[in-house]
């Protein structure tokens, strides 16, 4: 173990910013969030910082580390390759200060997420199979670090389209809905022509950075993708529709839904 | 400060953003596997294009005591195939050019519109992005959701087509058996080549993500599908390593037909295991 740790940190805030170098005396088994203590404790008071458990859980301290989108609080030291660590804030969101970023656009778009709306309540209450919640489960272990919302390249490149997209988390959020046996909304018109699901292009690098390990592109964005090829690109499927004479519902119609 | 009393943090779209405005800032050497992809997909095309075009060698017919096709000209369905190459049942007369062009379109189709390799060569070759937290390098980015790269949702339909040209490519490893004026039946490298590249090849079918959400993805309770959610329970893992069978079975294609030209040209004979 080197005998010393050199961190950059971004320091700034929507004025500018730079990053400025702390060195610290190294100590066994730390985080990249103990070191960033660390520097408040000892060299920078005011070095502002998001968050919370400590444990990978509750997904405030998510920050760029050495470049890629990491928790400074799961990110060991000694997994760091030796030299500098450079640690910025999310490129994707605003900058309000420090390693401190505005995540607002995520709570935007999540309040445009049809809810879940199930069918009238029957007599002696709804039921479910096991088998049929599985597969949404796997959706209920995000910690909205927003760290797949960071790395994609469709938002984090290109500012414009979040005004038009919902992002890995949101896509997961509407596979969980879509893929729920009890839910009778149908959002694939609202994914395809508002949400952005056709902008995805399956790159997986959301996939690449969840902290949860969840299978976002595979198990969530493909499936709706396909799903969205069923209600809209299938000839065959359309055929089929207009001869059982099911019609889809429009965006409009999806967004409305259940609220 | 009550929950009630606190003031809501306006939305702001657009910003400033923080850190320094870098292409990256990643140090570890992120471009080695999307260079890997460009040489061998590149690779691949280069070969596949030439082995199109030089159009011969790749039939070793009863003269040299064998039954192997290669898999770029199978089905050979053009009465400008060499004698003996499978497909007489269908002989299209006014077709004069290389074979192999007539029915490239299908396994291309399909391996053009498949999820996986999407994901490889909007990396290696658009660089869009070339890696993650590595910039796009381009300023205008619309996906998938205009002409041409739209048409990527006719997947499913190159997936039928594939499994068309699975079955094929199976029966030319089970004609493979055959080893006329040597034994009648039996086993050749040869054999064995065309046998593991079709177990590959339908692999890489079988795992396809389309393949997932047809047999039972599309389904909302599975408590109501059995048969389909044992089919989906079946295909999910294979579907998890969809990039490897996507990867080998394209190398091997190319090896098969590799293998095949060279005993057809006569560089070295099939050897016979029994
Ligand atoms: S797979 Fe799609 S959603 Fe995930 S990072 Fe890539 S483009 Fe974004
Ligand atoms: S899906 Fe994963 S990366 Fe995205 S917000 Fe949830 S936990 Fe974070
Ligand atoms: S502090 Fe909670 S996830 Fe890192
Ligand atoms: S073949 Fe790759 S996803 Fe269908």
């Amino acid at each position: 173990m080197a005998a010393e740790v050199v961190m950059r940190v971004w320091r700034g805030d929507s004025s500018g910013g730079a990053f400025a170098e702390y060195r610290l005396p190294a100590q066994e088994g730390e985080v990249v969030l103990d070191v960033v203590h660390r520097i408040q404790a000892t060299q920078a008071g005011d070095l502002a910082c998001r968050w919370n458990c400590k444990a990978g859980k509750c997904g405030s301290c998510s920050a760029e580390i050495n470049g890629t989108p990491r928790l400074m609080c799961m990110t060991r030291m000694d997994q760091l390759p030796e030299g500098p660590v450079t640690v910025a804030p999310m490129r994707t969101f605003p900058i309000i200060r420090d390693l401190v970023t505005d995540v607002s656009f995520n709570f935007e778009v999540a309040k445009q997420v049809p809810p879940f709306a199930p069918p009238p309540r029957p007599e002696g209450g709804y039921r479910m199979a096991q088998v049929d919640i599985e597969r949404g489960q796997e959706f209920c272990k995000c910690i909205e670090c927003f760290m797949c919302q960071d790395v994609c390249h469709v938002i984090r490149d290109h500012e414009e389209n979040k005004a038009h997209y919902a992002g890995p988390r949101f896509f997961i959020r509407f596979a969980e809905l879509e893929m729920h046996p009890l839910d009778t909304n149908d959002r694939r018109e609202l994914l395809r022509q508002r949400e952005g699901l056709g902008l995805c292009n399956i790159t997986k690098c959301c996939t690449e950075v969840c902290p949860e390990h969840i299978k976002i592109t595979d198990n969530a964005i493909i499936p709706l993708k396909e799903r969205v090829v069923d209600a809209a690109y299938d000839p065959v499927a359309w055929l089929g529709r207009t001869i059982l004479r099911r019609r889809k519902a429009s965006p409009n119609e999806a967004a409305a839904h259940g609220r | 400060m009550s929950v009630e009393g606190a003031t809501i943090t306006p939305v702001r779209l657009g910003g400033v953003r923080g850190g320094p405005a870098a292409r990256t800032l990643r140090r570890d050497r992120w471009w080695v596997q999307p260079a890997i992809s460009a040489v061998v997909l590149t690779a691949f095309v280069v070969y596949s294009t030439w082995a199109v075009f030089v159009n011969k060698d790749y039939y070793v017919g009863a003269a040299a005591h064998r039954d192997l096709i290669s898999p770029f000209f199978s089905p050979c369905i053009t009465a400008s195939c060499v004698a003996g190459a499978h497909g007489t049942f269908l002989v299209i007369t006014w077709w004069h050019i290389t074979p192999a062009l007539l029915i490239l379109g299908g396994p291309l189709g399909f391996r053009l519109t498949c999820y996986y390799y999407r994901r490889a060569y909007y990396r290696a070759f658009w660089q869009s992005p070339p890696a993650c937290a590595v910039a796009d390098a381009h300023t205008r980015y619309t996906g998938e959701t205009r002409f041409p790269l739209i048409f990527q949702n006719i997947h499913r339909y190159f997936f039928y087509i594939g499994l068309i040209f699975n079955v094929i490519l199976t029966i030319d490893a089970v004609m493979a058996f055959r080893l006329p004026g040597d034994g009648g039946i039996g086993v050749s490298v040869g054999t064995l080549v065309l046998v593991v590249n079709a177990v590959l090849l339908w692999t890489y079918s079988l795992s396809c993500h389309a393949a997932r959400h047809l047999c039972g993805g599309h389904v909302d309770a599975f408590s109501k599908h059995p048969v389909r959610h044992r089919l989906w329970r079946l295909l999910t893992p294979l579907n998890a390593r969809h990039m490897q069978f996507a990867w080998v079975s394209l190398v091997f294609v190319a090896l098969t037909d590799l293998y095949v030209r060279l005993v057809a040209s006569g560089a070295f004979t099939d050897p016979k295991i029994f």
